[in-house]
């Protein structure tokens, strides 16, 4: 598949009254045409602001690209004018941001804020932009499209307000639509329907989709490969079932293993990663993850792990994958799985044997 | 053995007035016990009422119709100071957003000891501050936080900060209102396992409101799910999952990403429509809706004559 944005390296720091926050710490992924590419991680891990960095949307003052290259369409995004990504943002790289409410404007009809974009991207007017614009309320399940367009934000349910947001991030046909939480505010019924709705765009115009989200279960239904960001960087990618079924660091492991399943005991106390994320202020030597990590040893406080080759798509940085390493045995939950699906994998077969290689 | 009923709530009803004459049915008619030492979950969509049944139970709220029936006296009557401030300190509640919830210029020492103060549970300034490290280290902090203000503390401290102040004066029954949705979900575990824990050292009885089914599963003996103002199945956990009955139930369970990407290829989504079986609030006009009825041990569902009917045959 053909990669259409490449992220290189990249870090992006804020500069505040305390110091500087190092909040993504050379990040590299690719997406490719058509796919969805997931990025999970815990708060304040540094989702939003690669997302934002991609869409040129960081603060300056206070944040700053400090390094990387982020590639699409034979161009390096961070290194553009502000007026040459007025013409990129928006219409080839569209972003769903989490609350609805503060993407929209109150005070405007639905149809003004869908035209605006039309006008300026497209230079639709009048009756053609009314077309478009019902089409894409059609597109995106919004029954009654011609009354709906009339109607101001708030006269709108969560859901409905959602699929507007989406509706204008699908305006120009993106070729990259960043969705950032879309669905963490709705409950799982209104979620069911918007996961369902990406999917059916997806397939229909084929948009790469970059979704952010730390719920794993949504990472399950909607990814076609997923990276996980620990304090600022990623420390595994691979496609979905190397991540769900042969996880190899211990974040990702503490993770999956947090996420409670309707088979659990609950007589057995959830296995909770213990302790709080690093400060970014000063992010520690070493592997970030090494003081909550029970599996650390003591080359993960001093150095840190380089991303290790598992796969032609899977990558994890843990001294673990070392080949001097020890053996050591993942959480349940992570071994039920691994023996339930990949029983012939090399993680499996390495559990089996008493311990990861 | 008959289990101790620690709370009963008959046909409650909270209706608020919108202006225009309107009336939202926020909660309209509900009816459930919660036994001793158990932990009820309460699930629904948002806006179905669940914040406003919990609201309206310790007495945020004052209700409109039905009753609250608290270690057998009805708590909507209590009339004197002495006896509102016995009720005050039996049950308490944990809120959805600890950033919000936590007032800012309080340190988290005044923060968690003001149950205390009021209640006059401390006889000296010594005692006062034990109790605080006390209540501190039994939600995993540490003494040096007491000095702290909440916005030095992440979501998941926040919300035990918001636990240590719930557990402070020393409560039988404590209503959760979402107390993980504002958390990360390696956070969430940790403050889940908390209450689990401290459930039972302290033999403590829960109602926990939550939209996140997964969670409820794993923390609750018995599940409420609710439906516009009311409540359409309430059946103990594991039977809930197993064998759900309303259309509801049905559809939203089926909802329900898990971490599992084989299972998600196959999941099929349960769409609810209005006209399905056991359907409420068809119109506005009309709010009867089916009565709950026992369908096997414990597990009540509503369904009309001609619905329970057509369930039955179909067992046989
Ligand atoms: N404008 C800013 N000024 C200073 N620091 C910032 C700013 N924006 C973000 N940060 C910091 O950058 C880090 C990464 O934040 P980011 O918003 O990317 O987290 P996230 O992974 O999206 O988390 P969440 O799941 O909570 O949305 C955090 O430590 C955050 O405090
Ligand atoms: N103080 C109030 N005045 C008027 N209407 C209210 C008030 N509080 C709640 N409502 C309405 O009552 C209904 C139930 O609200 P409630 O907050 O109980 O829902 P919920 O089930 O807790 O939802 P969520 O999952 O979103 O928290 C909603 O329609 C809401 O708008
Ligand atoms: S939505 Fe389209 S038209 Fe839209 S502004 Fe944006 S890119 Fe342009
Ligand atoms: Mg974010
Ligand atoms: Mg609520």
């Amino acid at each position: 598949m053909e990669t259409i944005l490449s992220v290189r390296d990249l870090a992006v720091s804020f500069h505040t009254y305390a110091g500087t926050v190092q909040a993504v710490r050379n990040v590299s992924f690719d997406l490719k045409k058509g796919e969805t590419l997931a990025i999970v991680g815990e708060s304040g891990s540094g989702k939003s602001v690669t997302s934002k960095a991609i869409m040129r949307l960081i603060p300056n003052p206070p944040g700053e690209i400090t390094n990387g290259e982020i590639l699409f369409d034979g161009k390096d995004l961070a290194k553009l004018s502000e007026k040459e990504m007025l013409k990129i943002r928006g219409r080839d790289i569209a972003m769903i941001f989490q609350d609805p409410m503060t993407s929209l404007n109150p005070t405007m009809t639905i149809y003004k804020q869908i035209a605006e974009g039309l006008k300026q991207h497209q230079g639709l007017r009048g009756e053609d932009a009314k077309k478009r614009a019902l089409e894409l309320l059609t597109l995106v399940g919004i029954p009654n499209p011609e009354a709906r367009l009339k109607q101001y934000p708030h006269q709108l349910s969560g859901g409905m307000r959602q699929r507007i947001v989406i509706a204008i991030a699908l305006a120009c046909n993106p070729k990259v639509l960043i969705a950032d939480e879309p669905t963490t505010a709705l409950d799982v019924t209104i979620q069911a329907q918007i996961l369902e709705l990406l999917k059916d765009i997806q397939q229909k115009t084929g948009t790469a989709i970059i979704f952010i989200t730390h719920d794993l279960g949504v990472v399950a239904n909607m990814a076609d490969r997923v990276a996980v960001m620990y304090a600022g960087k990623i420390v595994e990618k691979g496609t979905v079932d190397e991540i769900f079924y042969e996880p190899r660091h211990p974040y990702a492991w503490g993770l999956l293993g947090s996420m409670p399943r309707p088979t659990d005991d609950p007589n057995q106390a959830l296995p909770a990663i213990p302790g709080t994320p690093p400060n970014l202020l000063n992010p520690p030597k070493g592997d970030a993850f090494a003081p909550r990590n029970p599996y650390a040893m003591k080359i993960d406080f001093e150095k840190e792990p380089p991303m290790f080759q598992i796969s032609d798509t899977h990558y994890a940085a843990t001294w673990l994958l070392h080949p001097q390493a020890p053996q050591v045995t993942p959480p349940p939950a992570i071994i039920d799985l691994a023996l339930k699906y990949r029983p012939d994998s090399a993680f499996a077969k390495s559990i089996g044997k008493g311990g990861a290689e | 053995m008959e289990r101790e009923k620690l709370l009963e709530v008959r046909d409650l009803k909270q209706h608020f007035k919108i202006g225009r004459g309107r009336v939202v049915k926020a909660v309209d008619g509900i009816s459930f016990d919660i036994y001793k030492g158990e932990v009820l979950g309460l699930v629904g969509e948002s806006g179905c009422g669940k914040s406003t049944t919990g609201r309206t139970i310790i007495g945020l709220y004052d209700a409109t119709d039905g009753d609250v029936i608290f270690k057998g006296e009805n708590v909507h009557d209590k009339k004197s100071k002495a006896e509102k401030l016995k009720f005050n300190r039996a049950m308490q509640m944990i809120f959805q957003d600890p950033y919000a919830s936590l007032n800012p210029r309080m340190t988290v020492a005044d923060i968690i000891a003001e149950g205390i103060d009021i209640h006059g549970l401390a006889k000296t300034k010594e005692d006062r501050m034990n109790r605080v490290y006390d209540l501190l280290e039994t939600v995993g902090l540490t003494k040096e936080h007491a000095s702290r203000y909440p916005h030095e503390f992440s979501g998941g401290q926040r919300q035990r900060i918001g636990i240590a102040r719930a557990l402070a004066v020393e409560p039988d029954f404590i209503i959760a209102d979402e107390p993980i949705s504002a958390l990360d979900v390696s956070i969430q575990a940790q403050v889940v396992n908390l209450m689990k824990e401290l459930q039972r050292d302290r033999d403590l009885t829960y109602l926990f409101i939550a939209h996140d089914l997964s969670m409820v599963k794993y923390i609750s003996d018995r599940i409420g799910v609710m439906y516009q103002g009311h409540i359409v199945e309430l059946a103990p956990a594991d039977r809930l999952y197993e064998n759900p009955i309303h259309a509801y139930t049905k559809s939203l369970l089926s909802a329900i990403p898990l971490p599992d990407p084989e299972h998600e290829r196959t999941r099929k989504r349960i769409i609810y429509e209005s006209k399905s079986l056991g359907a409420v609030g068809r119109s506005d006009e009309d709010s009867s809706i089916p009565p709950l009825r026992e369908v096997e041990p414990g597990h009540f569902v509503s369904l009309t004559d001609a619905e329970y009917e057509a369930y039955k045959a179909q067992l046989v």
